[in-house]
C-alpha cells in the first residue's frame, strides 16, 4: 500500500498549479510515497523529544525598521524586460476570468 | 611571472600578493584563467555563462587604477565566479532550470555587487543543481558538471559547478549558497574548502530563495585563507536584505593566520558521536581518524560528545526545506519573467492554465517533487503531524548542539558519509543521494556556521572532506581550527591536496604551498 496514490498526486499538481504528463504522474507517485514514508518518522522522533518549542527561524529578528526614504526603484522599461509579454507599458497576461474573451 | 600554468596553480592570496606586488597584472590572471576555462570546461561543465568580455575590463580597471597608485582592495584583480541562483544584470541567471533559460535579470545581487566594487573580476556563472535542490548537479536542466578528480563522477552539490571550478583550477574563488549542505559537500567531494557562514550574515539580496529560514551564502575556494578573505568581502548587514544581520563580522582572516601557525593549544574539539561509524565509506573513516590525529598533533584536546537527535535532522530538513521551497517558488508563474507556455490540449487559454503549463514546462521532476511534498506537509492534518513536528525537532537538535557548545569549542564530523559516485548511478532524484547530506543540515536548522575542509583521498581516491561547525557569530572559530588542520596535513603530504590532481587539459598546474 502506497503512501499516496495516483489521485492524490494530481490533487497536489492541481493545487500547485504544476501539469504534469502521464509518467511524470506514475514517477512523483513512487517518489512521493518514499517521501511521505521517511518523513512520517518525524511524529515518532516528536513524541520523544518532550516538550520543546516550534522553531521557525534561527535567529529571532524582530521590527527592524530601516529609515522611510525615497531611493531610485526600477525604470518601467527595467521591470518589464524580462516579460514575456509586454501591452502599453504593462505586464500582458492571460485572460483571468473563465468567461469567453 | 607570466606562465598560466603558475598564475592557474596560485591561490587568492598568493595572486594578492603577486597583483600587490606589480609581479603580475590583473589581465593576466584574468586571462589565464578565461583560457584554463577554453582549455577543460568541455570536459568539467563547470560554468553555465561566461563574462570573460566584462572579466577583462573589470581587470584592465583595476591595472590603471594601481598604476595610477590608487589604494585597492588586496583581492582587487583576483578573479571569481558565482553560482548561478546569484543574480547578475546583463549576464544570464539560470538557477539550473529551463524555467530561468535566458533570463538576464534587471538588478545585481549584493554579495555579486560588493565583489564587483572591489575590483574582483567575474568569470561566469557556475552550474547547479536546479533551483539548488540536489546534491550531485545531476539535476541541472542544463546537464550535469563532472568532478575534476574523475569525470566519471559528480561533483557533488547543489554548488557543484563553483566546487568544480575550483578543483579544475578554472577560479581561485567562487561563491555559492547552502541550504543543507550545498557549499560544504561539494567542497568535500572535490578537495575544496566550502564555507557556510553564521545564518544572516551574509545578504540574500538577490539571491534566488529555495528555503528561506536555511538559505546561507558563503564562500567556497581551494584554502581555508581564501575563504576567509572571501568571507570579509560579502559579510555584513544589508539595508535591502532584512534578515541580514546588524553584527560585526567576526576576524575570521586573523584567526584563519593564526590557525595556519598549526597551534591549536587550549582549542576543545567534539567529535560528534552519531555522526561517524556505519554507513560512512571506510575511506572517509580512515581520512576522518587521520585528522583528529592532526589536530591532536596540533595540541587540540579531542572529546566526544553526543547529541542524540542530530540524525533525524535530515528528517526534520526534508520536511522544512520542501514546505519553505513550494511556498518560495510560487513566484515561478510564466507572468512577469521566466518562461510562458500556453497549453496545447484544447484548455482555454487562461491565467490558470497557463501558469501550470508554464511550471509543467519550467520545472524538473526533482523540482516538482519538492514542491508537491512541501504543499504535501503544509496541507490538513498534515500540517501538525509533519510541519509542526518537524519544526520540534529542529528545535531539539538545535538545543543539543547549543548544549555541546558549553563544554567544546567547535565540533566536528566528516562532511559526507561518500565520495562522489559515477553520473547516474545514484538515484539522484529519490532518497538515495539525500543521504549524502546527512551531517549537513544540523548546521542549517541551528543557524550555526560550519565549512569543510579537504582531508585527504578516500575510496576509489576521490576527495574526502571533515566538517568543522561552530557556534552562531563564532565563524572565527573554525576558521582558525580548519587552517590548522590544514597547515598539519599539509605538512604530511608535502603539497596541498590538489597537487594530486590527476592531468586535466593542457596545462601541468604548477600548485605551491
Amino acid at each position: 500500500m502506497s503512501a499516496i496514490t495516483r489521485d492524490e498526486v494530481q490533487r497536489l499538481a492541481a493545487l500547485a498549479q504544476i501539469d504534469l504528463t502521464d509518467s511524470e504522474v506514475s514517477e512523483l507517485t513512487e517518489q512521493l510515497s518514499n517521501a511521505i514514508e521517511s518523513a512520517a518518522k518525524v511524529s515518532e522522533v516528536a513524541k520523544n523529544v518532550g516538550d520543546v518549542p516550534q522553531m521557525s527561524h534561527p535567529v529571532a529578528v524582530t521590527n527592524n525598521f530601516r529609515p522611510d526614504e525615497v531611493v531610485p526603484s526600477l525604470t518601467t522599461e527595467q521591470a518589464l524586460a524580462g516579460a514575456p509579454a509586454v501591452e502599453e507599458e504593462r505586464f500582458a497576461v492571460p485572460q483571468i476570468l473563465g468567461e469567453e474573451p | 611571472m607570466s606562465k598560466s600554468a603558475q598564475i592557474i596553480g596560485l591561490s587568492a592570496a598568493q595572486l594578492s600578493e603577486k597583483l600587490q606586488s606589480g609581479d603580475v597584472s590583473a589581465v593576466a590572471v584574468t586571462q589565464a584563467h578565461i583560457d584554463r576555462i577554453a582549455d577543460v570546461d568541455s570536459d568539467i561543465h563547470a560554468f553555465l555563462a561566461q563574462s570573460s568580455e566584462q572579466a577583462l575590463e573589470t581587470a584592465a580597471e583595476v591595472d590603471r587604477k594601481r598604476k595610477a597608485g590608487e589604494e585597492l582592495h588586496p583581492l582587487a584583480g583576483v578573479p571569481i565566479a558565482l553560482k548561478d541562483n546569484i543574480v547578475t544584470a546583463d549576464l544570464t541567471t539560470t538557477c539550473g532550470s529551463k524555467m530561468l533559460e535566458d533570463w538576464v535579470p534587471v538588478y545585481t545581487a549584493t554579495v555579486a555587487q560588493r565583489v564587483q566594487e572591489i575590483g574582483m573580476p567575474i568569470l561566469g556563472k557556475t552550474n547547479m543543481d536546479e533551483f539548488a535542490m540536489g546534491s550531485s548537479t545531476e539535476t541541472s536542466a542544463f546537464g550535469p558538471t563532472r568532478n575534476p578528480w574523475n569525470t566519471d563522477h559528480h561533483p557533488g552539490g547543489s554548488g557543484g559547478g563553483s566546487a568544480a571550478a575550483l578543483a579544475s583550477f578554472s577560479t581561485p574563488l567562487a561563491l555559492g549558497s547552502d541550504t543543507g549542505g550545498s557549499i560544504r559537500q561539494p567542497g568535500a567531494v572535490t578537495g575544496t574548502v566550502g564555507v557556510k557562514p553564521t545564518y544572516g550574515t551574509v545578504s540574500r539580496y538577490g539571491v534566488i530563495a529555495m528555503a528561506s529560514s536555511l538559505d546561507q551564502v558563503g564562500p567556497a575556494a581551494r584554502t581555508v585563507l581564501d575563504a576567509a578573505l572571501l568571507h570579509e568581502v560579502i559579510a555584513g548587514v544589508d539595508p535591502h536584505d532584512n534578515t541580514s544581520l546588524n553584527v560585526p563580522v567576526p576576524p575570521v582572516v586573523a584567526a584563519a593566520r593564526e590557525g595556519a601557525t598549526g597551534d591549536l593549544r587550549g582549542v576543545r574539539i567534539g567529535v560528534i558521536a552519531e555522526l561517524q561509524g556505519e554507513g560512512y565509506q571506510e575511506g572517509v573513516r580512515l581520512r576522518f581518524a587521520e585528522s583528529l590525529d592532526a589536530l591532536r598533533q596540533a595540541g587540540a584536546e579531542i572529546v566526544e560528545v553526543s547529541c542524540p537527535n542530530i540524525e533525524n535532522a535530515l528528517i526534520a530538513y526534508d520536511i522544512l526545506n520542501a514546505a519553505e521551497a513550494s511556498s518560495n517558488l510560487a513566484r515561478f508563474d510564466g507572468m512577469r519573467f521566466g518562461r510562458r507556455v500556453e497549453p496545447t490540449d484544447g484548455r482555454n487559454i487562461s491565467v490558470d492554465t497557463v501558469m501550470s503549463a508554464s511550471r509543467g514546462a519550467g520545472f524538473g521532476l526533482e523540482v516538482k517533487r519538492r514542491i508537491l511534498l512541501g504543499i504535501h506537509a503544509l496541507s490538513g492534518d498534515n500540517y501538525d503531524a509533519m510541519f509542526r513536528n518537524a519544526q520540534r525537532v529542529r528545535s531539539v537538535v538545535t538545543q543539543e548542539i547549543s548544549a555541546a557548545f558549553q563544554s567544546v569549542d567547535v565540533l566536528v564530523s566528516p562532511t559526507s558519509p561518500t565520495g562522489a559516485s559515477v553520473i547516474g548511478a545514484a538515484d539522484s532524484v529519490s532518497d538515495g543521494l539525500l543521504h549524502s547530506d546527512v551531517a549537513t543540515t544540523a548546521a542549517n536548522l541551528a543557524g550555526a556556521p560550519a565549512m569543510s575542509v579537504p582531508v585527504g583521498l578516500g575510496d576509489e581516491n576521490l576527495p574526502v572532506g571533515l566538517q568543522i561547525i561552530a557556534p552562531q557569530l563564532a565563524d572565527d572559530r573554525m576558521y582558525r581550527v580548519g587552517a590548522a588542520l590544514e597547515t598539519t596535513l599539509q605538512e604530511r603530504w608535502g603539497a596541498p591536496l590538489l597537487a594530486q590532481l590527476p592531468e586535466l587539459g593542457q596545462l601541468k598546474v604548477e600548485v605551491s604551498l
